[in-house]
């Protein structure tokens, strides 16, 4: 999978001496120039319209006009919303990570020993690739639906109060963006634990490092690239998310995100500069955060 | 890890593999569901939704619309994104930081910003959007994960196998379709694989591209308001048993023989 590509191309050694030749820009250029017209071009077409003004004639229309005032409108708006996405992402990836490193260390380290235990561990966990995540976080959204079977046994066991619901909580949506990243999660952790020379912790053991302090002064360094990949493959498209904050899913009006209201606003309500507007500074935020993990975290090469 | 800690990684790993699966059974089981309006009450077993997979009104054009940009967009991603990946490995030029940083980005790009932006620009120049509007958007955002998956393989590949077809008098292009190709070959499969399963299971950036056009997933997320037919929940236990028979094939003969080999070494 290109997830575990993620982490091993950063060490991927690269044996081959690099010639010049005019072949690589007849390799590069078709591929570089779609994403430049279909990938660099629509961001600009998003700064342009994120600047527009309503068309004075037209109802409806937007015409070109230099109002950077829409950034503040839209954050004075939809500030609770971004927190929120923000906020949840970053939950969403803790409890990502708390349970896929376990899992990946599991499959990577543990099931060694059998491989075809591993294989079909492996399997299960990219299985949830294969079939729709609408789909499934609809299966959660039955699942804890006030008439469903989760519902009525934390009811019957007094956790939870005869006329509460899960769904449309903050509880839910973060359930679901945790549920539907653990594979984004676990597959690269478990790239770096599978290629973990074993030898390298019974070392730790030899010099009378406790399993714990190999654990962290071996085991733990040797799967941060996988952990890196892991956590911005999970918090990145969980911040963006629209499908677990929405209301027809596990969310609510109250536990709605940036994506629901970049959707909103482009799709339902027309105001396509407050949708240019939100989706620039979601991604703003993005590379800012992910530049700042990234060089924290010492590897600068991702790709 | 001893004692106790030895069976709290089994014990906490087997309750994750199995929550994970929750959904996926679920899905599954309520493709068998006796159900009429909504699928959302168990109300006995029938293969009714199996046999007649097109009779919820729009689910199998959806399916096969889906099917069609998954599969123009895979052959045009994986054409591109493996150019590309072939010159990042073999070839020295100028703008080779900004290049990879212009295929990290899509990676990098939240989807609601990629569809916004797209759907923004087909505005702006006035395109209809729909199926082909589609097919330009996956393609896009397929292409990075292509580049990541063959750049490994082409990084891995022995140049002294191409040197020696060129040695024994084979053109360039001699060397490229019967020595290099074949070798990146399972790469480019994984590639293909990996794009399709990501254009399939595509919502979000759909989503703002699709105009009135429906895909699979985008069917799902309308029907979510007034409930999901049991046929959408065939259509996608179909796939999935479909796709998990063959990753078990290949999982295993790739383990069985890693033992052998283990076995003969």
């Amino acid at each position: 999978m290109a997830f575990g590509a993620f982490a091993t191309a950063t060490t991927a050694a690269e044996p081959v001496a690099r010639r010049k030749s005019p072949i690589a820009l007849l390799l590069l250029l078709p591929g570089l120039l779609y994403l430049g017209l279909f990938f660099l071009v629509p961001l600009f077409s998003l700064v342009i319209t994120s600047l527009q003004q309503p068309d004075p004639v037209l109802f409806g229309q937007f015409e070109n006009a230099f109002r950077w005032e829409n950034y503040v409108t839209v954050l004075e708006q939809y500030w609770p919303q971004t927190i929120r996405a923000f906020g949840f992402a970053a939950l969403a990836t803790l409890f990502a990570l708390l349970i896929g490193f376990p899992l990946a260390y599991f499959v990577g380290i543990t099931l060694r020993r059998w491989p075809l235990l591993q294989a079909l561990a492996l399997v299960l966990v990219i299985a949830p690739f294969f079939i729709s995540f609408l789909l499934r976080t609809i299966a959660w959204k039955q699942l804890f639906s006030d008439e469903g079977p989760i519902v009525g046994f934390l009811q019957a066991l007094a956790i939870l109060p005869g006329d509460a619901a899960i769904t449309g909580s903050a509880f839910a949506v973060v359930f679901g963006l945790t549920y539907n990243f653990i594979p984004f999660m676990t597959l690269p952790i478990y790239t770096s634990l599978e290629r973990l020379d074993l030898r390298y912790v019974e070392a730790g053991g030899d010099l009378y490092a406790s399993p714990r302090s190999t654990f962290f002064r071996v085991t733990l360094p040797l799967a941060a690239p996988g952990i890196m990949s892991g956590t911005l493959l999970t918090f990145i498209p969980a911040a963006g998310d629209y499908v677990n904050a929405s209301r027809e899913f596990l969310g609510s009006t109250d536990t709605a995100m940036i994506g629901n209201v970049i959707e909103a606003n482009f799709l339902v309500l027309q105001n396509f500069p407050a949708a240019a507007a939100l989706s620039l500074v979601l991604m703003a935020a993005i590379l800012i955060l992910v530049s700042a993990y990234v060089k924290r975290s010492g590897t600068e090469d991702l790709l | 890890m001893r004692g106790f800690g030895k069976y709290a990684i089994w014990i906490y790993s087997i309750m994750a593999l199995v929550f994970l699966m929750v959904p996926i059974v679920y899905t599954i089981v309520f493709s068998f569901n006796d159900s009429r309006r909504t699928n959302i009450v168990w109300r006995g077993f029938t293969l009714d939704n199996w046999l007649n997979v097109c009779d919820a009104q729009g689910v199998c054009e959806a399916f096969g619309n889906s099917i069609l940009i998954g599969v123009v967009a895979t052959v045009l991603a994986t054409t591109l994104g493996t150019m590309i990946a072939i010159a990042l490995v073999r070839y020295r030029f100028r703008f080779r930081s900004a290049t990879t940083l212009l295929l990290f980005l899509p990676m990098a790009t939240p989807e609601v910003v990629l569809g916004a932006g797209l759907a923004a620009q087909f505005l702006q120049a006035g395109v209809g959007k729909g199926i082909g509007t589609i097919i330009l958007a996956h393609t896009m955002f397929c292409i990075s994960f292509v580049v990541v998956t063959v750049r490994a393989r082409v990084a891995s590949l022995d140049p002294a196998l191409e040197e020696a077809g060129r040695d024994l008098y084979a053109s360039p292009r001699e060397v490229f379709w019967r020595i290099t190709f074949p070798l990146l070959l399972p790469g480019i499969i994984a590639a293909a694989l990996l794009s399709f399963a990501l254009s399939f299971d595509d919502f979000i950036i759909t989503n703002f591209n699709r105009g009135a056009d429906v895909t699979f997933p985008s069917y799902i997320y309308t029907a979510a308001a007034r409930g999901i037919p049991a046929e959408a929940n065939v259509i996608a236990s179909g796939v999935f048993l479909l796709a998990i028979a063959l990753v078990l094939i290949s999982q295993f003969s790739a383990a069985a023989r890693r033992r052998k080999l283990a076995k003969t070494s």
